[in-house]
């Protein structure tokens, strides 16, 4: 890959403080363990995204050879190595999710936000990525979007979300039914 | 020492060792593509499976501990079975493009595939395919035939120094490289290409230009550094086609610094092949060889011996420089000198400990635990050397401090600072370096040529030896004083006494009376490395490989031969006197070059009377004995310290005028390294 150009990267000073305490929990001598929690500090401080700045400022921060930061950063998959919108649409499709519908809800994205997996809405707002299993086949289907989870989701549910978070309205997050610690529905 | 059974024969082994490495020493086989006895060990090729009773899974032998009373099988069917399994995965995702693939013919995958691997492929989907990478001028990368067995990563961070490589990506996605494009930074890079187990990485000066059966292998030295690493000359029809280390623990371990190893296309340009006479005109005319010697020896004669000089350059063998000095003996000619940088700090062949690296290459790697580096880039002056000082930091810690100027080190380097004055504070216990090496047990110190050249190099001289006895570095069992050459013709020629005795001329004022005009004749056997003003008013003869300098403002000129082709003693650092073989015959009329010295020697009548070389050989093991033991680091003893404190000029340190890559004149005609000068150094070769 050939270097990025982008901006300097510096962690703000509330972050700065933050990885103060993130590096301190570490032995002295052994600070490159912090080296995923400060990666996700900086993804979050540069808008989702890790640019090559980013991963470079951590490595310095953290005394280790940059290449060793690139490894991590791209082994792990919820580290974006590419700009994503506001809203990172993370549609569970593993068997569970599936079965209950999972390719609707891809399909929804497609026809709503004009947008394959993988690609970003032009306004910059959505990108929508499909993921394995995030582990809450009990409320199949499901969607991450960013930090939360949206559970026991039906097309109209989760358009409604879509909806929301286009006019910028707060959404709530978990289960679309209400449901509270996975109990068992009636009629099923 | 415990034992274990290995195809049911009991073997003993050392507490600490591996499966591998017992079975390895018993002489059983086992193939393996990760594991190398020089790197940390990885096993992730799984390649080295073996059945140990007891166990339910077949055992990675690599990485496993062996242990009191194991038993082990690497014959059964399962282990055949595990092997057979691992090599057809790794095959999977591997282009069968041998035919067209330069390491086809050495390749430990092919080679292990014709003994384990099956005879067709059962994978029918598309195999992976993965770009390639620009590591730089010298490793030409294929990244498709890579099986991530992560030797480059493990050598590019434990041997070489520069973390730069690793695996980036997860799964049939992960790809060896960089990630961000940039040429591999390290002077030891082509070392990758001896430990990649398949073809990903390969030499790109030799790409496409052989194959390893066409080649006929000739053991040598290398002269490109004074180390004199172990190489092996690989030639064609009278061509050097690659260079490549041999492994001797004692010297390079099996590791060949990338001017040594990529430097050999400078041999076939800029040739000088057959003799040149300057002629009334003032232009160079091929002559006879009889013509030239009469021509020299007329102008010898006509001159008087004390207006009459000799120089030697860097790359010239032991035999070439005992004949020159032979010669000028019996012509009773005083000024000669082989210390081209010019360095005159004192030295006597006695005191062979003055000018030896006496801790050796086994001594830095066994004990040594505090070093202290004078004048001397250590990385691109020995690489080799950087790297046994850096092995000895990840072992045991070594701590290293630095005066000189700054370089970019590949292990924690503590830069005292860049002036001379420094030294005598270390000396004297005022500075807080003293107090480290007061404590340590074997400390050292290494004094190199950015320190000896200088004008009161002789001081700079002193004030080390003085160090190293204030801190108890040179007694019984221990010898921490090292002076480090970069020349590998230096060794040779300060333990011959080929230097300027009883007030006879030391290179600074030959150069300076050839300047004034104040000298008849200069002899120049392979030196180059000259002011160009020194050498227009005196009779120049020039006796080399390469037109360059030298032979530019040469009145006669005698072809000589290359260090890869006379056979020829180098002596390293170590006082390790060592053979380097002829692999192939100099170009044309070109002869070697104690011959053209003994054939002159008739024209002149110095009354030189040897035959053959071993003749030359026997000479010089009567004049100085140690030349007569090969291949045996011989430190030596140091002469007295003198009671009065050195005075040491204040000047800071100069940095090298010459880039790693351009240092002698071999090099300076390689197109190789002048790449690595345009794409390594960022510099722009002249």
């Amino acid at each position: 890959m050939v270097e990025q150009e982008t901006e300097p990267f510096l962690f703000s000073k509330a972050n700065s403080t933050l990885a103060k305490q993130i590096v301190a929990r570490y032995p002295k001598g052994r600070q490159a363990s912090a080296v995923l929690p400060l990666l996700d500090l900086a993804q979050r401080q540069s808008g989702g995204w890790l640019p090559q700045s980013a991963m470079r400022y951590v490595a310095e921060y953290l005394e280790m050879p940059e290449i060793r930061v690139y490894e991590v950063a791209t082994f792990y998959t919820m580290f974006n190595l590419k700009p994503v919108g506001k809203h990172l649409v993370q549609v569970c499709t593993t068997t569970p999710c599936w079965l209950r519908g999972s390719g609707d809800l891809m399909d929804l994205c497609r026809r709503k936000l004009g947008v394959e997996k993988g690609q970003t809405t032009p306004d910059g707002v959505f990108t929508v990525v499909e993921v394995e299993c995030l582990g809450a086949c009990v409320n199949a289907p499901m969607v991450q979007i960013n930090d939360d989870f949206y559970e026991d989701l039906s097309v109209e549910a989760f358009d409604g979300i879509l909806e929301n978070l286009t006019a910028g309205k707060t959404v709530k997050t978990g289960s679309a039914l209400g449901r509270m610690s996975n109990p068992y529905r009636k009629g099923e | 020492m415990p034992k274990m059974i290995i195809n049911n024969q009991e073997f003993e082994f050392e507490p600490g060792m591996t499966i591998l490495q017992v079975a390895e020493q018993a002489g059983v086989e086992v193939p393996v593509f990760c594991y190398h006895p020089k790197l940390s060990i990885a096993g992730n090729c799984r390649m080295c499976l073996v059945e140990v009773e007891k166990s339910p899974k077949p055992v990675a032998s690599c990485s496993m501990p062996a242990v009191e009373g194991m038993v082990v099988h690497t014959n059964t069917p399962s282990v055949e079975k595990a092997r057979k399994g691992v090599l057809e995965f790794l095959l999977i995702n591997h282009p069968l493009d041998c035919p067209i693939c330069d390491q086809g013919g050495e390749c430990d995958l092919q080679d292990i595939t014709m003994q384990y691997g099956p005879s067709t492929s059962r994978f029918e989907e598309n195999k992976r395919a993965v770009a390639d990478k620009n590591f730089g001028p010298l490793i030409k990368t294929h990244m498709t035939r890579c099986i991530h067995c992560t030797r480059c990563v493990r050598f590019a961070d434990e041997i070489a120094g520069v973390p730069e490589l690793g695996g980036t990506g997860r799964g049939e996605h992960m790809e060896i490289g960089t990630y961000v494009e940039k040429a591999i930074s390290s002077e030891l890079s082509g070392n990758m290409v001896d430990i990649c187990p398949v073809g990903a990485l390969t030499s790109r000066p030799y790409a496409f230009k052989g194959r390893s059966w066409e080649l006929t292998s000739t053991e040598s030295i290398d002269v490109h550094d004074a180390l004199g690493a172990n190489i092996r000359v690989d030639s064609r029809t009278g061509e050097v086609m690659r260079i490549l280390p041999i492994r001797n623990d004692a010297v390079n371990e099996e590791w060949l610094a990338d001017k040594s190893r990529y430097s050999y296309d400078g041999l076939k340009r800029q040739r000088l092949d057959r003799p040149y006479l300057r002629n009334a005109k003032g232009q160079l005319e091929e002559v006879s060889w009889e013509k030239a010697f009469e021509a020299t020896a007329l102008k010898l004669k006509a001159s008087k011996p004390e207006k009459i000089a000799a120089l030697v350059g860097d790359l010239v063998d032991v035999e070439s420089m005992f004949t020159l000095k032979k010669l000028f003996q019996g012509l009773k000619i005083p000024n000669y000198d082989c210390r081209l940088d010019g360095s005159s700090y004192p030295v006597s062949p006695a005191f062979k400990g003055d000018f030896t690296f006496n801790t050796g290459m086994l001594g830095i790697e066994e004990q040594a635990d505090v070093c202290l580096i004078i004048g001397c880039a250590l990385r691109t002056d020995a690489p080799l050397v950087n790297a046994r000082l850096r092995k000895r930091y990840l072992s045991h810690g070594l701590q290293v401090a630095h005066v000189g100027v700054p370089f970019e080190s590949t292990f924690p380097l503590d830069h005292l600072g860049d002036e001379a004055s420094l030294l005598a504070d270390i000396l004297e216990g005022k500075h807080p370096f003293s107090k480290v090496l007061k404590k340590a047990k074997y400390p050292m110190i290494i004094i190199g040529n950015e320190a000896l050249t200088r004008p009161d190099g002789g001081e700079l001289h002193a004030m080390a030896k003085a160090i190293a006895a204030q801190y108890n570095m040179v007694r019984e069992g221990w010898n921490g004083f090292n002076v480090l050459h970069s020349a590998a013709s230096r060794m040779g020629g300060l333990l011959m006494g080929f230097i300027p005795e009883n007030g006879a001329l030391p290179t600074k004022d030959i150069l300076a009376k050839a300047e004034k005009g104040e000298l008849d004749v200069l002899y120049l056997l392979g030196a180059d490395e000259l002011p160009e003003t020194c050498l227009e008013k005196p009779f120049v003869i020039y006796q080399g490989h390469h037109g360059e300098v030298g032979a530019m403002h040469a009145d006669v000129i005698f072809p000589g031969a290359a260090y890869t082709e006379k056979d020829a003693l180098y002596v390293n650092i170590e006082g390790r006197v060592q053979q380097a073989n002829r692999a192939i015959f100099p170009p044309h009329e070109a002869k070697d070059d104690w011959k053209i010295i003994r054939a002159l020697s008739d024209y002149v009548g110095a009354g030189l009377n040897f035959v053959n070389l071993s003749d030359v050989r026997a000479a010089l093991s009567i004049e100085n004995p140690s030349f007569s033991l090969l291949n045996i680091s011989q430190p030596g003893p140091l002469s007295t310290v003198s009671k009065t404190l050195p005075k040491v000029g204040d000047q800071k340190f100069k940095p090298k005028a010459l880039s790693y890559y351009m240092t002698n004149v071999i090099a300076r005609h390689s197109v190789t390294m002048a790449n690595c000068v345009r794409d390594l150094t960022g510099g722009v070769h002249d």
